[in-house]
């Protein structure tokens, strides 16, 4: 890939990662790139899953859903040849798992849970999680306030204090 | 009763447009584009830091000239930006923004009757200060044919045997017009030619597109006869923290300390500390600011190009300056009927210099959110205006 190319994919991706809703024709407008050639980079990294997905960031404290999330921490054995890879793979395919991390340091695998009650992630750690062989140990911490997710502050910014005209 | 007051200072007249100001500073509702600082806040690391500086009681005068280790960062940011090197202690003075610089230096330069000349449209304060220096400000109105470039012709017609010192205001506030090398070789050929001397405002030195700032202080024989203004308001978006610097000849410096020091003791302590931070590890914020700026830029160049409002491209600091001739209306006129009709402030060009007539100054330091919703009621305006004439 040229080196133009890759810039472009790159100031392309850093836009829509914050501004995934915006149409086309703007992003072109802003990078001072043809409406095309932008079309043409996020088909083609559609394709190569390099964007994996379009979503939409939430505070589902505002709404009237219940929901809890925890922050799993799990030591595993890991698996001659298959290393962790089997073991999270056990993991991930659970809806109810967000996200799954090979973290370095002092456990192996980071899952992060979602679901309605506390109750029913403590039943997933019991039933599913902790059972499976080589699992060693797990810890579960629930969520208490997000205050930044995604790299989005969730809690309210002040107005801005500018004066309106200045020189 | 004696007049309480100096006539040299009743005599500098006030902007001509603080009615208008003060209208639009008033009225609710107004979508603005008339501010003249950043919108994102001051990165956090350097917030953070002015904090800290504050934990650790660092609440005390620092040295007149500023903090060492600021000095020391500045001259090594300035080698690294625009490749003139300044000796931290003789030749580096940290000011009380850029605006303190602009004041102590004309009254270090000008002997009574010296002349100063102040390319406009630009930024409010080189004639008043001029003026309070005793020295005699001289006008060299801009072109827009130049895309308000200062060229060499301009000079000619204003030099006299008096003349002493150039104001160099790039990247241009209003007209965020630029000087690249190429334009600005010729006038520092002028400058050495008639033995001027340069103060180079360039405190929106980190915001150019698409080239990068060049300083008339780097090219050949220059760096003995300028004195470079610069800060962090703009381009590290510290307006409040009101910390800028200058640098050139030990001598001038010398004396800039000097009347620093009686008039100001030492630029706020917690804010240099910050500052620090901002130079050392803070690269990568100012670069996204920047982005985002040139973004909009594009976004607005974009819209007045689909609307048919004439605007030269300019590739410097956060402003646009439109044209508003064919509307044959004063720029006030239009600005007071836009701020009425649509709600949206912008800054007649006239603030700048009667030159600015038949021009806006449009600042692009908002969210692209807010731009499209002031330039939506623009256009309906500018559509309402030629309806009317039709």
């Amino acid at each position: 890939m040229s080196d133009k190319k890759q810039d472009l994919r790159i100031e392309i991706l850093k836009y829509i990662e914050k501004h995934s809703r915006v149409n086309l024709g703007e992003v072109a407008v802003l990078l001072g790139v043809e409406e095309v050639d932008v079309a043409n980079e996020i088909a083609d990294m559609e394709k190569e899953k390099v964007i994996c997905g379009y979503h939409t960031l939430i505070d589902w404290d505002k709404t009237g859903m219940e929901s809890v999330t925890a922050l799993i921490e799990v030591r595993v054995t890991p698996q001659r040849d298959r290393g962790f890879d089997r073991i999270a793979e056990r993991l991930y395919n659970y809806p109810e798992v967000y996200a799954v991390y090979l973290i370095s340091g002092s456990y192996d695998l980071l899952v992060t849970l979602q679901g309605k009650t506390i109750k029913e992630v403590s039943r997933f750690v019991s039933e599913k999680l902790s059972p499976i062989d080589g699992v060693l140990s797990t810890a579960t911490h629930f969520i208490l306030k997000k205050y930044k997710d995604h790299g989005t502050i969730m809690v309210p910014k002040k107005e801005s204090e500018r004066i309106p005209v200045t020189l | 009763m004696r007049n309480l007051l100096s006539k040299k200072i009743i005599e500098i007249q006030p902007s001509g447009i603080r009615k208008f100001f003060d209208v639009a500073n008033e009225m609710e509702d107004v979508i603005s584009l008339g501010v003249g600082e950043p919108d994102f806040d001051t990165p956090w690391r350097i917030r953070e830091e002015g904090i800290f500086s504050l934990e650790r009681g660092k609440t005390f005068y620092t040295s007149n000239a500023g903090l060492k280790e600021l000095r020391q960062e500045i001259c090594k940011y300035l080698n690294r930006k625009i490749h003139v090197s300044y000796d931290p202690i003789k030749e580096t003075l940290i000011t009380v923004g850029g605006s303190e610089a602009i004041d102590v230096g004309l009254r270090c330069m000008l002997d009574p009757g010296d002349e100063v000349l102040i390319p406009q449209p630009s930024y409010v304060s080189y004639l008043p200060c001029t003026i309070m220096a005793d020295g005699v400000p001289v006008i060299v109105p801009l072109q827009y044919e130049n895309e308000f470039k200062l060229t060499v012709k301009d000079l000619e017609k204003y030099t006299t045997p008096r003349t002493k010192v150039l104001i160099m205001p790039f990247p241009n506030n209003p007209s965020g017009s630029i000087m690249t090398k190429e334009d600005l070789e010729p006038i520092a050929e002028f400058v050495k030619e008639h033995d001027l001397y340069v103060m180079s405002d360039e405190i929106y030195s980190e915001l150019t597109y698409k080239t990068e700032h060049v300083s008339i202080a780097s090219l050949p024989g220059m760096r003995e006869r300028t004195l470079v203004i610069n800060g962090f308001s703009k381009g590290f978006a510290m307006t409040g923290w009101r910390l800028g610097y200058c640098c050139g000849p030990a001598a001038l410096i010398e004396q800039m300390t000097k009347l620093h020091q009686f008039a100001i003791m030492c630029a706020p302590t917690n804010s240099q500390y910050a500052a620090i931070e901002g130079l050392r590890n803070c690269e990568d914020e100012v670069e996204e600011m920047r982005k985002s700026y040139n973004q909009r830029r594009r976004f607005l160049m974009h819209e007045f190009a689909r609307m048919g409002l004439e605007c030269f491209e300019p590739f410097g600091a956060f402003y646009v300056f439109p044209s508003i001739q064919e509307f044959h209306m004063s720029s006030e006129e239009f600005a007071t009927r836009l701020l009425e009709e649509e709600k949206v402030a912008v800054v007649p060009g006239t603030a700048f210099g009667e030159c600015g007539e038949g021009f806006l100054r449009i600042s692009y330091a908002y969210s692209l959110e807010d731009l499209k919703v002031a330039l939506e009621r623009l256009g309906r305006f500018i559509q309402k205006l030629r309806n009317e004439s039709v």
